[in-house]
């Protein structure tokens, strides 16, 4: 290259590459360093304690129980997602049968789609709102009144979905694969949209089954965006502070009895009610570590030839 | 486009580039984009503990003006003042016109600001060394007294309780004030926090309701449970409390457990005392009762998962003949509550051989206002805060919020107040000086949390009283072992 475009393309680096360094690492360092500091958070007075936040961290019962959680997310959550969106492209796509042989989705697809990626306009804050009405304890809340003109439910004692240890990460995961299934279905959709017609005219012409098409066709086809939606819901699955901060008991939700507890609201508790936050900051950085952890392996784990078509 | 014109360039070589990226670059981009991703939800948080940098760059405005004997601190006129107001069930209304006033009398103008996000707006601030002037600290977001405390950054309010009364230049203001009602701003024998508002907690129930049934104030826990009982019979729950926030069902086995075992139960919680609940008969006695309720079936139903807007709003329906609360909750419940519903507060009911008569209550004060130590017009806040506890500013805040303050006889005779909280009033002036407050939830956050999840779990059926008290304790005895702790007593 020539010299005068070298400094061209440096001069355009600059300033975004310092404005990276400033507002993203900067704070990352700055993080790192009150980790080994018992800095209660509300001035800038504080001492430099080593390593002893981390290792109070790998006897805090509770947060060892909130990575637990996560990693209970990050099994579920990308798994239903992904098998519930893949199967509703599918359908909406490829599903349809017959009329002369050729591939569409079934009757009315389209209408469909969009009903589909309604969940996706809300934003997380207003879907806390509307699920804490699902969920509702009583008789006024969605579920229990259902179940209870069913009559499942006894009216005297409803179940207080939120409140039971048994149900709530179930709960939560439900409210997050609501939400994200329209939005991977239509990245899946349009993927399929891309595979060329005649490839599924010609194992239809074999006498392929819908079964066999999925597994033999799309799938593989597909498996770029798969891979890219299982990074995206993983890194949801690591944080999920806005649901269970919101729809949970306890400050900073976590409840009952730290039994939906994330690292995210183990972090924030420490952090603001307690002043912990010097504590809090050796939570980050852990985090920190364990998101990277799992994005390349997840990486790692889907990585597969390529299929050219 | 990039590699477009660079392919015009330079022929086969930038041919050659871009079959090269054909092969990884939309690989390439996506994966960083995802790397790129995971540091979001992570950076948010991490962001949020790194600070601002900070220091004690004091661009120290002068603000001190000559002190006189109608001055005591020296407000220089033509100074600013910075206001921080929680705008909560109380509004923020009260602090507008007291600026107003405040203007008026000192030509000090004040930028107020009324904002739920205490912690969100002030943290940054204290951090940098910055923060305002006058705070209403207090809300969902409220920063802790106590971690603010342990960091310095509260004034000791001395210096303002010792000076003359507005009203009465020959009293101290500490004097004019509501006897105890300053103990909740204690931390290690000062008081750094102003709790403004005169608050009652215990039960409420509706006086229409009870009528229509024939019921009486019960005066004892067999009476309660009669009511509780009788009420079942009639599909309507009898104890509601509001489950999301275990605060208040807390609220109910205190009161019993401080009643039942006098003062000296309570102090033994706040105290830090290897038997505050393991070994003591009255808080064995309190947890018992409340767990009673539970057995029988005399929750309202579902009412352990609601929220404290949800649960009122069903008592307020006639779903549950009691709910426990603080005396704010009239005005919370302002436009769910009939016409005709009758709010009335009633202490809790006792058990047998309890020490403390029915009629004692919890009582004290709520609202924490502060001056931090390094405000930038200190003798203007302080001004202001002596101002606050005239009985001119707390007949304006009676007017605007609705409630008392920890001013005595602080509301003028013209103001009339709604039925709840005149019998709240009422209920106080039977109290007389029996009355008690804990303190640990204004000196222990964490072990005020543990001792709120044991409730919950309580309230569930998840464990027993014993399992209670084994818990409530372990959370006495690990905070006993945090060194910060030991410098908090009460005598």
């Amino acid at each position: 290259m020539r010299k005068g475009q070298n400094r061209f393309v440096a001069g355009f680096l600059l300033v975004p590459v310092a404005l990276y360094l400033i507002f993203v690492i900067w704070p990352y360092i700055q993080t790192f360093g009150y980790s080994l500091t018992d800095w209660k958070g509300q001035s800038q007075t504080f001492s430099f304690i080593g390593l002893d936040n981390y290792t109070a961290l790998f006897e805090d019962d509770i947060f060892l129980q909130a990575i637990w959680h996560n990693i209970l997310f990050l099994v579920f959550i990308p798994v239903i997602t992904i098998l519930l969106a893949l199967f509703f492209a599918f359908m909406l796509n490829a599903g349809g049968r017959g009329r002369a042989g050729g591939v569409s989705g079934v009757a009315g697809s389209g209408f469909y789609k969009i009903v589909y990626f309604f969940p996706q306009v809300l934003s997380l804050a207003i879907l806390a709102v509307l699920f804490g009405a699902v969920y509702r304890s009583d008789s006024g809340g969605m579920l229990n009144g259902f179940l209870m003109r069913l009559g499942l439910v006894d009216e005297n004692s409803p179940v207080e979905w939120l409140n039971e240890p048994n149900y709530v990460l179930w709960a939560l995961i439900l409210v997050v694969v609501w939400h994200g299934v329209g939005f991977y279905l239509v990245l899946f959709s349009a993927a399929m949209q891309a595979i060329p017609r005649d490839i599924y005219e010609a194992a239809l012409i074999d006498g392929a089954g819908r079964a066999h098409t999925f597994f033999r066709i799309t799938l593989p086809l597909l498996w770029d965006s798969v891979q890219t939606a299982w990074v995206y819901l993983g890194i949801a699955a690591m944080d999920m502070f806005i649901l269970v901060s919101t729809m949970t008991a306890g400050e900073y939700g976590g409840g009952p009895d730290h039994h939906s507890e994330v690292m995210a609201t183990v972090m924030m508790r420490n952090f603001l009610l307690y002043g912990r936050s010097g504590y809090a900051c050796a939570m980050g950085v852990v985090m920190l570590l364990l998101t990277l952890i799992v994005s390349v392996v997840m990486l790692r784990a889907t990585r597969r030839e390529r299929v050219e078509f | 486009m990039g590699s477009t014109t660079a392919e015009n360039d330079h022929g086969p070589e930038g041919a050659g580039t871009t079959d090269l990226e054909g092969v990884g670059r939309r690989d390439l981009i996506k994966r960083s984009a995802a790397l790129g991703l995971i540091t979001v939800p992570t950076m948010s948080f991490l962001s949020a503990c790194a600070s601002g940098g900070g220091g004690d760059d004091d661009t120290s405005e002068d603000t001190q003006g000559e002190a006189s004997e109608s001055n005591p601190f020296g407000v220089k006129k033509g100074s600013k003042l910075d206001v921080v107001i929680f705008k909560g069930g109380y509004g923020d209304a009260y602090a507008k016109a007291w600026e107003a006033a405040f203007q008026k009398k000192w030509g000090v103008t004040s930028t107020h600001t009324g904002t739920q996000e205490i912690t969100g707006k002030l943290q940054p601030r204290f951090n940098a060394g910055n923060p305002p002037d006058i705070v209403d600290d207090s809300g969902a977001q409220q920063i802790p007294i106590d971690v603010l405390y342990k960091n310095g950054q509260l004034l000791d309010l001395a210096e303002v309780l010792d000076s003359p009364s507005i009203d009465d230049p020959s009293k101290k203001v500490r004097d004019t004030l509501i006897p105890g009602t300053l103990d909740a701003g204690m931390q290690e024998n000062k008081v750094v926090a102003l709790n403004y508002i005169y608050t009652v907690w215990g039960l409420w129930y509706s006086g229409k309701l009870f009528k229509e049934n024939g019921w009486e104030e019960p005066k004892t826990w067999a009476d309660f449970l009669t009511i509780c009982k009788e009420a079942k019979a009639k599909e309507i729950g009898g104890l509601a409390h509001q489950g999301k926030y275990p605060y208040y069902i807390n609220v109910a086995i205190m009161d019993l457990i401080a009643k039942t075992g006098g003062l000296e139960a309570m102090k033994a919680i706040d105290n830090l005392d290897p038997k505050a609940f393991v070994g003591s008969d009255a808080a064995k006695a309190g947890v018992e009762a409340i767990y009673e309720v539970v057995e029988k079936g005399y929750l309202m139903p579902g009412t352990n998962g609601l929220t404290h807007t949800e649960s009122q709003a069903r008592w307020n329906q006639y779903k549950a003949v009691f709910i426990t609360s603080g005396s704010w909750l009239e005005n919370e419940q302002l436009t769910q509550t009939p016409d005709d519903f009758e709010m009335t507060f009633m202490p809790m009911p006792v058990l047998p051989d309890s020490v403390m008569p029915f009629e004692a209550i919890r009582a004290g004060s709520g609202e924490p206002f502060i001056i931090p130590a390094k405000a930038k017009n200190l003798p203007a806040a302080k001004e202001f805060m002596r101002m606050m506890l005239s009985r001119e500013w707390s007949t304006l805040f009676a007017k605007e919020a609705n409630s008392l303050t920890i001013v005595k006889d602080g509301v003028d005779t013209g103001v009339s107040l709604r039925p709840g909280t005149q019998s709240t009033v009422e209920v106080s002036k039977a109290a007389g000086d029996n009355t008690f407050r804990y303190l640990y939830t204004e000196w222990y956050s964490e072990m005020d949390t543990a001792i709120q999840n044991a409730s919950n779990e309580l309230m569930a059926k998840r464990i027993q009283p014993a399992e209670w008290l084994k818990r409530a304790q372990a959370a006495v005895d690990k905070q006993a072992k945090d060194p910060d702790s030991k410098k908090n007593r009460r005598d």
